[in-house]
């Protein structure tokens, strides 16, 4: 498309998942299409593209943020963590085995999204209540599980977090 | 729902920053936390020509206090704000408010200059800033202003920031001694735009009677819509305080419209009942911020 608009484009330097990435990209490519389209990782989904359903959220230095309303050009150096940095060595990690083992998925289309949000809250509180579950998660949209398993799905994570760090 | 093209400006210091902002004028656009822009751009209800990305201006990252109240840089997160002991414990309605903000998530990359800037009226930040009477400074190339919030929300969506300025930071006054806030909404899932909202503060003398108290309304006119009902409050404890009369004057004055959300009958009730809830909440705060100084004073 830019080819074709004879749009300038920009080189841009992200370190995905510990691993340095370089894309020349137009300045209006969203960070979640420039990881999608240009750096193959398909793993970060797009649902609204305006900030509301969460699905595209990835870890942008460690925080959760809204791939879709950040441009790659802002992040150019930064570090990114998608979905597929999540696992370790091939082995799942605490909350993607929470997520299977409480059916806190059904398509998976939102789960990237609520993995990534819930890896960082968890990450800063190891034993949080109800209440800062639902707030947690609130930003994330889920149309198939009706979102109870989330809950219990997030609850088990810090389980299994707790177990394996003790 | 992708944007229009743009010409993509990183500056690598405030000056060189306003120098194009100068340069392109009305289609000069400021790009901070993105998270009201974005969504404009990729809907394609914006389509500025130039973008000048300031997130690399990391010397605006600032958020500091004094006694005199908190000063915000353009570059601080609210996630950042809502941290920052130093600004809870001098101005703690700015805390009470970003909790109130969208989602985390959002809170991490947003501005709270990007909101005031953004001057939604059904958004917190905007309405804070009314309460407590607080400025926005402006730069541009060779000089700058500070603008009062009364003058600086001109209607929905538009801020006294002309073409060629940026906002570098906004001032949130402390309040006196004896004073406590509140923040009380009604949204239909947490994190939704409130469908009616309400920032209050209150004042109290030595004998815990209201010496002042006013509150600033959300969702309910084209900017935040401030009221003094400290004639109807005071000078009387919380105790004795007719709620009902002082929702009616805040009722009188608000203009709420229908629109998909809610009616604007529904949001002048919501109104009224916040009212109540938010300067009680406001009384109470500043109650056991009395008590706690009269307790320092004994000590």
């Amino acid at each position: 498309m830019s080819e074709r608009t004879g749009e300038h484009r920009h080189a841009v330097t992200l370190t995905v998942n510990g691993v340095l990435r370089e894309a020349t990209v137009p300045a209006r490519r969203l960070l979640s299409d420039c990881l999608r389209h240009d750096l193959g990782l398909t793993g970060t989904h797009v649902g609204c593209e305006h900030g509301v359903c969460g699905a595209c959220t990835v870890l942008l230095d460690g925080e959760p943020v809204r791939s879709c309303l950040t441009f790659a050009v802002t992040v150019d150096g930064h570090e990114i963590t998608t979905v597929e940095g999540l696992a370790e060595g091939g082995e799942l990690s605490p909350v993607q085995r929470a997520f299977s083992e409480c059916h806190g998925l059904q398509c998976g289309f939102c789960t990237p999204g609520f993995l990534c949000t819930v890896t960082a809250f968890l990450r800063d509180n190891r034993t949080p209540t109800d209440e800062e579950v639902l707030e947690a998660v609130s930003g994330n949209l889920c149309r198939c599980t009706g979102y109870q398993n989330i809950i219990k799905a997030v609850h088990r994570a810090a389980e299994i977090q707790a177990e394996e760090s003790g | 729902m992708k944007p229009s093209p743009f010409d993509y400006h990183r500056p690598a210091g405030l000056g060189e920053a306003l120098q194009t902002l100068a340069e392109t004028g009305s289609h000069g656009k400021v790009l901070a936390g993105g998270q009201s822009l974005i969504p404009l751009l990729n809907m394609r209800l914006a389509a500025p020509g130039h973008l000048v990305d300031i997130n690399g201006l990391t010397e605006l990252a600032t958020i500091s206090a004094d006694a005199s109240g908190v000063r915000v840089g353009a570059l601080a997160r609210h996630a950042a704000v809502e941290r920052a002991g130093s600004a809870r414990a001098v101005q703690p309605l700015l805390a009470q408010a970003l909790a109130l903000v969208a989602h985390p998530v959002i809170r991490n990359r947003g501005t709270v200059v990007g909101s005031l800037v953004h001057a939604d009226p059904s958004a917190e930040m905007p309405a804070v800033l009314a309460l407590l009477g607080g400025s926005v400074r402006l730069a541009r190339l060779g000089g700058e202003r500070d603008v009062h919030a009364r003058d600086f929300f001109v209607g929905p969506l538009e801020s006294a920031c002309l073409p060629g300025e940026m906002a570098v930071s906004a001032f949130f006054p402390a309040l006196p001694e004896r004073s406590g806030t509140a923040f009380c909404e009604v949204a239909r899932r947490h994190g939704d735009y409130a469908v009616a909202g309400v920032a209050a503060a209150v004042t109290l003398d030595e004998d815990f009677r209201i010496t002042a108290a006013r509150v600033a309304c959300v969702s309910v006119g084209p900017v935040p819509v401030v009221v003094d009902v400290t004639g109807v409050c005071g000078p009387r404890p919380p105790a004795s305080v007719d709620w009902d009369e002082v929702a009616r004057a805040v009722q009188d004055r608000i203009e709420p419209e229908d629109d998909i959300h809610a009616t604007a009958g529904y949001r002048r009730h919501l109104t009224g009942v916040l009212v109540t809830r938010a300067l009680r909440g406001a009384a109470q705060d500043a109650a056991q911020s009395t008590a706690h100084d009269a307790g320092e004073g004994r000590a």
